[in-house]
């Protein structure tokens, strides 16, 4: 089924996906129309213009995928399925996403991956083509943060400042030749090994038949790997009144 | 020092009262004198400190034009809200109010009376419809104009209130030389000694009059609610608070008279969770809705408008009302007394239940 | 150093030798250590440092021989360095640390209930006898429409936006599992369910035990997005976004990871172990717009079912707050205030931010009213409620319902010690330790929140009754009926009341 956006207002838009029984939904000329696929788990949609706000916000499963580029708080608190971004991303990409997987081709904006936690089997992936803005994971709590900072203009950071502050759980990868700078304290940055490699071999594998790009180029680069340093920021913080 | 007299407006005066009305669902208009005579019979539940009545049908030479009624304390006021008026209304006639002058009516202010309509540009430009134009614009002089009062405001018809008993009231304003097909009347038991005129009742606003007995228990909530929508409760009463609400239900909701009834003496939620699927959701809906409108403590209402009356008692029916008929005529007051005063021969009488509306209308006959 | 570190213990257990029975209850039942048994001598002793004056072994000895009073011990007088002042520096001197401390704001600010008065009517209007007459309490939460709208043929449309419907208004307010214990919940949804009315997750997620209270039952839903996912947005009846909390307005929160073990990690859907961090903010929330996005990015995930409530800290621009709020599609606002309580927060957040509830629920609803908004949400006070007095005031001065959690608590056993972050709740309450959780049954403890709100609920009646005033939509907002007592002019104006004798 093939639905045309254009002027249409959210709540008719998302009410028609909702109540389409096609698997696939083609969805045109979107005009920042927000909360597409909002709590979706069961369908294809494939997204031309440009989406609003939280699209695929709560998404349950199902993948969403659009033509071009993205706005604010896409996959907002996602639970699984696959949001596929064809262009860049506004601010705060993620927030708080427990699992599922975005990819962006493109840049992402501030705060991306802000909250993401992983829970038993859910473990969240976000992986940017280009760049990202500042605080990129902060508040980490699980999950896999990839930035690839492809076709990067030289002298064009891969991260904005504060990456990964607050920092208290999975794994970030930044792809650049020098150890990333300006880190918090408490973030262990080390050298990716074959093993965290293979890690996200398979996110990498994704990412590239989505965008048709070449994991061969990808993997030419250095990879870094953040942790947090497993110290417990509160233990002594606080003392009783 | 003496200190002077808190009037209405300044301070909160419950008061108990008797309410008397007549309808002529044929629309043949009756003099004045009758509801004046029916009122006097319930003397002991007034106590000389306010009296009114209302007549619907009364200015037919003037019947598309608004009649507005107001008092004045000072020339001054007067040529500020005649100023006001010039600036909205075509002014089609003007004149002082005649009395009759009686010991037992002092104090009066300066009473004069308008058949205007609206400038057509200054209608226009504000947007709104006529009606509300027109309340608008009393609202204003009433809340603005220092010492001026338009106490009646609506289309063939007019409120006369004064400070006395209402059979007192009704000799000083020559009711008799009125006739109309719907008259309705109010006797006052204030709790303190207002000395103004505006304070009687009935209180009106457009083709809306509204007199009632009892203090009633929700009228800060009802207040602050409908002050919400551009109603301003200059005068503190009960009676004004309910005609803001009826106006607001009836006119700008759009509700029948009944639906406003079961708003504002909504039925208990006991009886509504018993009701039939349909009619319990509408009844949910209204209380819901309009909660803050819900009145509660004792009242009995008569509500006049353009071509109707309303009789409505609170839903725990603690004020005293009846409903009497003979042929085309029916007769609503506090006490029976009043009715057999005029007519002693009824066809039927009875006592309607607690948030049951009675409403005529002419030529509609009793629904 | 030890010398620096000493302070004289603030409670003295006392204990009547000639009752005590050596049973041993009070050692058993204390769960911070205060009491040993010394075998030589063949005696109780107790070790007060330790003590947090729970009163929970005072509550169980059998022989009535435990009291635990004030010790004594005092510095020397000074009405500027009070005794907990010097005393703080000097902690905080030993330690580095933030003062941290529970529940609500014990601090000698203005109770405002307590010089409001409440109406009844004499003559001119009747009490109605709550006893034998019809006298109401149900209450409906969430957005009234502004324009009725009538089908074909003429009926009234039910174009009412989602509602919450109470028997009392008074709800329980939110807790997370994690803050307080597992039994603490079940008793908290069992009355909710038995009162006809809700209580609420907080941000901690929603049990999988508890689904099956969802009709009675709000998820909260919390920057840090604890439990968040699309069935549990569906389980409850209505949706409640956290911006605040009086206790500590404008801060997170963090529950330490050792506090994430078992169910807690599951319903949070962390793992084990690891920390629960709240940032202050809602990261997709940086301004008003972005509230109203994340309002109907609710609404959009459960299919305008459910009607959203925004909790807003009462700050001192609650009014303007409240309004961004009311146009932003919620359909309650909760305003918490000040004295609010809390599982742990900085103790100079949690005495020093945040104005009183009293006074930030009149200027909102004044607000709202003066915007012609009112009528856009519904509004809930919380922030110590502490009687059926303070709901009527609470009413009149123009709320739809009350939040309650302290007294709920107070209910369940706690006696207001303020020791909850310490994680050894002898009550069973704010603990997760299974041998203490274990001491809260959660029948009886059912039992006695529902005693508790419907006791309150006879004393609304009857004050209502006395007021003449049957239903309590006729309370809300019904000033008149107040009169204040003690209060600068100031302090009237901004309550919209006039003063006793007026």
């Amino acid at each position: 089924m093939r639905i045309t956006a254009g002027n249409m207002h959210f709540r008719e838009l998302n009410e028609q996906i909702r109540a389409c029984p096609d698997a696939e939904i083609e969805i045109d000329g979107c005009l920042g129309q927000r909360y597409i696929g909002s709590g979706l788990a069961d369908k294809t949609l494939l997204v031309g213009g440009i989406p609003g706000n939280a699209l695929g916000a709560y998404l349950d499963g199902g993948t969403i995928v659009t033509e071009g580029n993205a706005q604010d708080a896409a996959g907002d608190t996602m639970n699984d399925g696959a949001i596929i971004i064809h262009g860049s991303c506004g601010d705060g990409a993620g927030y708080a996403m427990r699992g599922g997987k975005i990819y962006i081709h493109g840049d992402v904006g501030y705060r991306a991956g802000i909250h993401m936690k992983a829970y038993r089997g859910k473990l969240p992936v976000l992986v940017v083509g280009g760049t990202a803005g500042s605080f990129l994971g902060e508040y980490q709590a699980g999950g896999v943060i990839v930035v690839l900072g492809l076709r990067r203009p030289a002298g064009t950071p891969l991260t904005g400042y504060f990456c990964g502050t607050g920092m208290h759980g999975g794994k970030m990868f930044l792809r650049c030749p020098e150890r990333p700078e300006g880190l918090p304290e408490r973030i262990r940055a080390a050298e990716a090994s074959a093993a965290d490699l293979t890690e996200i071999g398979g996110y990498l594998d994704e990412f590239c038949a989505a965008f048709g790009e070449d994991r061969r180029e990808l993997l030419a680069e250095r990879f870094w790997v953040l942790t947090p340093d497993g110290e417990n920021l509160y233990r002594r913080l606080y003392t009783s009144v | 020092m003496q200190k002077e007299r808190k009037r209405e407006g300044d301070v909160r005066i419950p008061s108990g009262c008797a309410i008397s009305g007549i309808f002529r669902r044929d629309g043949r208009r009756i003099g004045g004198e009758k509801i004046v005579e029916s009122i006097s019979v319930m003397h002991d539940r007034s106590n000389g400190l306010g009296g009114g009545f209302a007549g619907y049908g009364i200015y037919p030479e003037y019947k598309d034009l608004y009649a507005f009624h107001v008092f004045y304390e000072s020339t001054a006021a007067r040529q500020e809200c005649e100023a006001f008026l010039e600036r909205h209304f075509d002014i089609v006639n003007l004149s002082k109010i005649p009395v009759r002058r009686t010991p037992r009516i002092t104090d009066e202010p300066l009473i004069w009376r308008y058949f205007a309509a609206p400038l057509p540009t200054r209608l226009a430009a504000s947007q709104l419809d006529e009606r509300e134009f027109t309340a608008r614009c009393v609202v204003r002089v009433n809340s603005t104009v220092d010492g001026a009062y338009i106490f009646s405001s609506g289309k063939n018809m007019g409120v006369f209130k004064a400070v006395g008993y209402p059979e007192d009231v009704g000799a000083f304003y020559r009711l008799e030389e009125y006739a109309g097909y719907c008259w309705t009347a109010h006797g006052r038991y204030p709790t303190n000694t207002p000395g103004w005129w505006g304070g009687a009742h009935p209180f009106a606003l457009l083709d809306y009059s509204v007199v009632h007995n009892g203090e009633i228990s929700s009228y800060d909530a009802n207040r602050r609610h409908i002050e919400m929508f551009g109603y301003r409760c200059n005068l503190l009463t009960d009676t004004e608070v309910i005609t803001y609400v009826i106006d607001y239900l009836v006119r700008r909701q759009g509700l029948s008279l009944e639906e406003a009834a079961n708003v504002i003496a909504a039925p208990f939620w006991s009886t509504i969770d018993g009701l039939p699927a349909e009619k319990r959701e509408r009844m949910t809906y209204l209380r819901n809705a309009f909660s803050s409108l819900l009145i509660t403590g004792p009242f009995s209402i008569l509500l006049g408008f353009t071509g109707g009356m309303m009789a409505l008692n609170d839903r725990l029916k603690l004020r005293s009302m009846v409903i009497g008929e003979k042929g085309d005529t029916t007769y609503v007051a506090s006490e029976e007394c009043a009715i057999r005063a005029v007519e002693p021969a009824l066809d039927k009488l009875w006592a309607p239940r607690g948030g049951e509306p009675v409403v005529v209308t002419l030529k509609g006959g009793v629904r | 150093m030890e010398a620096f570190g000493f302070f004289y213990p603030e409670y003295e257990v006392v204990r009547d030798g000639g009752r005590c029975t050596v049973c041993r209850v009070c050692e058993r039942q204390c769960a911070n250590g205060v009491h040993t048994y010394d075998p030589e001598r063949g005696v109780m002793l107790a070790d007060e440092t330790k003590c947090v004056d729970c009163q929970r072994c005072v509550c169980l000895c059998p022989a009535r021989a435990l009291k635990i009073v004030e010790s004594g011990n005092t510095f020397r007088r000074d009405e500027n360095w009070t005794a907990p002042a010097i005393s703080e520096v000097c902690r905080q001197a030993g330690s580095g640390g933030v003062l941290l401390s529970s529940m609500g704001n014990p601090g000698k600010y203005p109770v405002y209930w307590d010089r409001m008065l409440i109406n009844a009517s004499q003559v001119t209007n009747p009490p109605i006898d709550p006893l034998r007459e019809p006298m109401e309490t149900r209450t409906f939460l969430g957005a009234k429409p502004q324009r009725i709208e009538r089908d074909e043929k003429g009926r009234i449309k039910n174009n009412l936006a989602p509602q919450l419907e109470l028997e009392v208004p008074v709800m329980f307010s939110a807790m997370s599992y994690g803050s307080i214990s597992y039994n603490a919940h079940a008793a908290l949804a069992r009355a909710a369910e038995e009162l006809g009315t809700y209580y609420n997750t907080g941000e901690g997620g929603l049990h999988e035990d508890f689904y099956r209270y969802g009709k009675n039952t709000i998820v909260q839903v919390a920057s840090g997005r604890f439990g968040v996912h699309k069935d549990y947005l569906n389980a409850g009846a209505a949706i409640e976004i956290k911006m605040g909390q009086g206790a500590k307005p404008g801060i997170g929160g963090h529950l330490p990871g050792r506090k994430i073990v078992g169910d807690v990690s599951r319903t949070r859907m962390i793992p084990e172990g690891s920390d629960a961090i709240s940032p202050a903010p809602h990261h997709d929330i940086y301004s008003i717009e972005d509230l109203r996005q994340l309002v109907y990015s609710l609404k959009e995930a459960t299919g305008y079912q459910k009607p959203v409530i925004v909790k807003i800290a009462a700050v001192h621009n609650v009014a303007a707050i409240a309004s961004g709020v009311a146009r932003s599609g919620a359909d309650v606002i909760a305003v918490d205030g000040f004295r609010g309580g809390t599982g742990a927060a900085p103790a100079r957040i949690r005495d020093n931010v945040g104005i009183p509830i009293e006074l930030a629920l009149a200027a909102v609803d004044q607000r709202l009213r003066e915007e012609g908004i009112r009528g856009n949400v519904s509004v809930v006070a919380g922030g110590s409620i502490r009687s059926s007095a303070d709901i009527v005031k609470a009413v009149a001065l123009g709320a739809d319902a009350v939040y309650i959690a302290t007294a709920a608590l107070l209910a369940l056993g706690c006696r207001l010690c303020r020791s909850c972050h310490q994680g050894r709740c002898n009550w069973g309450i704010a603990t997760q330790r299974p041998e203490l959780v274990r001491r809260l049954d959660p029948e009886a403890g059912a039992r006695r929140l529902v005693n508790l709100v419907t006791a309150w609920k006879h004393e609304i009646e009857e004050m209502m009754g006395g007021m003449g005033i049957n239903s309590i939509e006729a309370l809300r907002g019904n000033r008149l009926m107040l009169r204040g007592i003690g209060m600068t002019d100031r302090e009237l104006e901004i309550l919209g009341i006039r003063h006793a004798g007026e």
